[in-house]
């Protein structure tokens, strides 16, 4: 299996490349340049534009740039903000704490959420509480985040005035309280993105375990006369859960990716509004790093994905 | 008002025949007010008068927590680096000029012993020198005492082209030398009327050497001290997280009396106006908010029962539709809008007149800027001093017809106008923006009614307002007819916002479309007023020659000013920012208090 593992990774490379390259074309030939404040500034005089643009290499054949920007990377530079005039790697590691706490959070509520409610669903279709389950989660799915998003806010700050609707990565206080307006300030983008993964995780859960349900080895289990709850637990999940795995590893990037609408609405200083906001200024570099960040996350997880297959169906070999 | 009596006035207030309000109420009365009335006698020799102090703290601290909310947060803290407000406001917490503009365009010395004057020696009678004292006893945020050599290094930073700073025009044409330890002496090339430009407002920020010395020219992005400020401002640096936060405590040693009144502040960025305006006036999470681009019936409705209120601060920001003077539909020598081109259209000047009575200013104010806007027929808004009463507006839709009629534009079969076998047809663009987009609608339809065809275009604004030069979609490429937008004054004297319409400024393929001249506008009448304002010390004369500009660009239709737009903010019901249309929201920040 580790050689398995091994292959994977080194036919990984080619693809990185592959993908940077891609994106690194793209960025170049987009529209925009990250001086335009620059530009209408009356005090700036064009030289200094044009200086600056020359300085940071703007004005180099994109296959100069492509290359200066693959050596620095393999040298563990990742460039700096052309905005902020930063370190692009300080950038992010300022904002990942923040992207994991809430989208992490939102992704783990979206879990237990979905799993149980999936599960129970599946075991009695068609009951009330199945029908209640779908009905819900349809709606969940068909609201966008930036409606359920406002509505929250709407409700839950401005009408009732028990949360904030700016999330504070700098709260004052210690201890208990830290903690305490850390999971307030949290509950509604939570709650807002949770909810929204929870709705079409559960439809998809239901519908993995009603296809293994159904099948003949679940028959002769119930006939062997074990109890329900250690078929649906033993025989029918652990199968049932392939797919659901291959989802939820496909989801784990979006986790280090940040939610760009959520984290809007609510002010969350996360990767996403990094993001935006870099792709809004024109500013490459931070585009470029945190798009092949969330390549590279991609690729991993979908290695990850396959190794648990093989755990979860040891039919599944490794060749 | 006659020269002569000008002076015998000057003359009589400073002799003490007459005292400074009663100066500045005349001058009112034949339409000068404060700040520019105060500039002339700055000039005319007299002492700018230290505007009053409101400031009612007793001591300094106490207020608690002062809460502010960007919606684009500062990205940079290094003040000759910021590439916006929003960086030169972040800086500015941390970082102090000599002097600032407050509300009335007086200047309000910082760390400037006293505003220089020919009275007190300060302005050279030539106008050629500027001598600043620089207030005994102020320390950098590390204890190192500000001196003279703080300043002259400041300058030899920001005009190092090789610095790459922002600030490099403000410094470039100048020396600037150390008379004693805390006495500078900044020396123009030619006679300046403006001499209040280095070393004040957003550019003016002054840097300590000991810790950027290793950092100038080339080096420059290196320094440690970009990320954390080391000033000499009210408040000291905490933290910073690039578009997210920027925090500050008080500074314990600061050199104004009682002052400031908060004992921290932070500055959150990120989301978008509206909710920002929510934040503030309606939840009062927050206590102050920046740049309200909000409808107005969004903050009325806000304002309702709220915690908070919207505030206005005039200034000279002016939004307009600008008009092509070359053609856009011509490529000559791989360019459009070449200068070898005319319009076909807008080269008739009964064409840009009759466009001119077509937009419908007082609706474009009620239905959209509300108490956001004035409409104006001018350019040139502000201060006072400059601002034309020579040129009138209208919205007169039968008039634009019969203009358009009289000039041999008749209507065709399909109720739109040709001359020649060339139809009235315009392209109208502008950057994707609520607001202005429902402007282009208003114009549009009046512009039917003329038997004028309009195609609306919008363009995403950070394309727009690129300097991109592979992209044909800027506002300085300016490949349409007609286009709109705003174009912000950035301190209270029209020299920088006036000379981008000289014909060196066009922009061609040749500058790379740098030149600040988009509508490609050339009289030589406008050229020699410019290059004679420029070094004309008389005050005067001076206004008279910006107000000549103004009125040409009035009188060519270059522009169709649509609005004086006034700087809208939010603040909750208790602060009581000091804020001025001539400088940057935080520029006074050490003047912030909060009401008992």
């Amino acid at each position: 299996m580790s050689q398995y593992v091994l292959r994977r990774l080194l036919i990984a490379i080619p693809s990185l490349l592959g993908i940077s390259l891609v994106l690194f074309v793209v960025l170049a030939l987009a529209p925009g340049d990250p001086f335009s404040d620059l530009a209408t500034n009356p005090n700036v005089p064009p030289e200094v534009a044009l200086a600056l643009r020359a300085k940071f290499g703007l004005d180099d054949p994109v296959y100069l740039r492509y290359l200066h920007w693959l050596s620095a990377m393999a040298h563990g530079d990742w460039g700096f903000s052309f905005v902020s005039r930063m370190d692009v790697d300080q950038l992010i590691l300022q904002r990942l704490p923040t992207t994991l706490y809430v989208i992490g959070s939102a992704q783990l509520l979206a879990l237990l959420v979905a799993i149980p409610v999936g599960v129970y669903a599946a075991t009695k279709p068609y009951s009330l509480f199945d029908q209640i389950a779908n009905t819900l989660a349809f709606v969940g799915f068909s609201l966008p985040t930036f409606f359920t998003g406002i509505l929250f806010i709407l409700i839950f700050s401005v009408r009732l005035d028990w949360l904030p609707f700016v999330y504070s990565t700098d709260i004052d206080a210690t201890g208990i309280r830290w903690v305490l307006e850390m999971i307030r300030q949290a509950i509604m983008p939570v709650m807002v993105l949770g909810l929204f993964q929870a709705a079409s995780m559960t439809r998809f859960v239901r519908s993995a375990m009603l296809d293994v349900i159904r099948l003949d080895y679940v028959t002769t289990a119930r006939a062997k006369g074990l109890g329900q709850a250690k078929v649906i637990v033993k025989h029918v999940m652990r199968n049932a859960m392939i797919p659901v795995v291959t989802l939820i590893a496909l989801q784990m990037p979006a986790v280090f990716g940040g939610a760009i609408v959520t984290e809007q609405i609510f002010r969350i200083p996360g990767i996403g509004s990094l993001l935006i906001s870099s792709i809004l200024a024109n500013d490459t570099p931070v585009v470029m790093a945190v798009t092949f960040v969330f390549a590279c996350l991609v690729v991993l997880f979908n290695l990850i994905a396959d190794v648990l297959y093989g755990w979860l169906d040891p039919r599944i070999s490794f060749r | 008002m006659l020269d002569k009596e000008l002076r015998s006035m000057i003359g009589d207030v400073k002799d003490g025949r007459m005292d400074r309000r009663a100066f500045i109420k005349r001058m009112a009365a034949v339409g000068l007010t404060a700040p520019m009335a105060n500039q002339i006698l700055a000039i005319g020799g007299v002492a700018m008068a230290q505007s009053p102090n409101p400031y009612p703290p007793t001591k300094r601290g106490g207020g608690g927590p002062l809460k502010l909310l960007w919606w684009q947060g500062p990205t940079l803290l290094n003040p000759h680096f910021a590439t916006g407000t929003k960086d030169q406001d972040g800086s500015r917490l941390f970082y102090e000029p000599l002097a600032s503009w407050d509300a009335n365009g007086n200047l309000n010395p910082i760390l400037a012993a006293e505003i220089p004057s020919v009275a007190n020696g300060g302005l050279a009678a030539d106008g050629k020198s500027v001598t600043w004292k620089i207030k005994p006893g102020v320390k950098w945020h590390d204890g190192k005492p500000l001196t003279a050599d703080d300043f002259v290094f400041t300058w030899a930073y920001a005009s190092d082209a090789a610095t790459a700073a922002v600030s490099i025009s403000t410094y470039a044409d100048m020396t600037v030398e150390k008379v004693d330890g805390l006495t500078i002496r900044i020396q123009f090339k030619n006679p300046t009327p403006f001499w209040a430009n280095a070393f004040v407002g957003a550019y003016g920020c002054v840097i300590p050497q000991h810790l950027f010395a290793e950092y100038k020219g080339a080096k420059s992005r290196e320094a440690p001290s970009n990320l954390a400020p080391v000033g000499t401002g009210p408040y000291k640096f905490v933290e910073f997280k690039p578009g997210d936060l920027v925090r500050g405590q008080i500074n314990p040693d600061y050199h104004m009396p009682n002052r400031p009144h908060f004992d921290t502040i932070e500055m959150k960025g990120g989301g978008d106006a509206v909710s920002a305006a929510r934040a503030v006036i309606q939840t009062g999470e927050f206590d102050f908010a920046w740049n309200m681009q909000v409808e107005d019936d969004v903050l009325l409705r806000l304002e309702k029962g709220g915690k908070g209120k919207t505030i206005y601060a005039v200034g000279g920001d002016i939004e307009f539709i600008a008009i092509n003077f070359t053609d856009p539909n011509t490529e000559v020598d791989g360019e459009r809008s070449s200068m070898k081109t005319k319009h076909p259209l807008l080269s008739d000047p009964a064409v840009r007149q009759a466009l001119a009575l077509l937009v419908d200013r007082d609706a474009i104010r009620k239905a959209i800027y509300g108490r956001a806007g004035r409409a104006t027929a001018n350019y040139l808004n502000g201060p006072e001093k400059f601002v034309s009463k020579n040129t009138s507006w209208e919205f007169n839709i039968d008039k634009a017809s019969k203009m358009l009629e009289d000039a041999g534009w008749k209507a065709g079969a399909d109720g739109i106008r040709e001359k020649g076998g060339k139809k009235l047809k315009l392209l109208y663009q502008t950057s994707i923006n609520g607001p202005r987009q429902k402007t282009q609608a208003i114009v549009k339809q009046a512009c039917q009614k003329a038997g004028i065809e309009v195609e609306l275009k919008s363009v995403v604004a950070s394309v727009f307002f690129s300097s991109d030069v592979a992209n044909p979609d800027t506002y300085s490429k300016f490949y349409s007819d007609i286009e709109e937008f705003q174009i912000p004054m950035t301190q209270p004297d029209p020299a920088l916002h006036m000379r981008r319409y000289i014909s060196a400024n066009v922009a061609t393929k040749e500058n790379k479309w740098q030149g600040q001249n988009f509508p490609r506008y050339v009289n030589k009448d406008y050229d020699a007023a410019i290059a004679a304002a420029e070094t004309e010390t008389d005050p005067v004369k001076r206004a008279a020659l910006y107000i000549k500009c103004n009125d040409l660009l009035w009188k060519d239709t270059v522009f169709i000013p649509v609005l004086h737009r006034l700087k809208v903010e939010a603040a909750s019901n208790t602060l009581r920012p000091a804020i001025s249309g001539w400088a940057n929201e935080t520029d006074n920040i050490q003047d912030w208090y909060r009401e008992a």
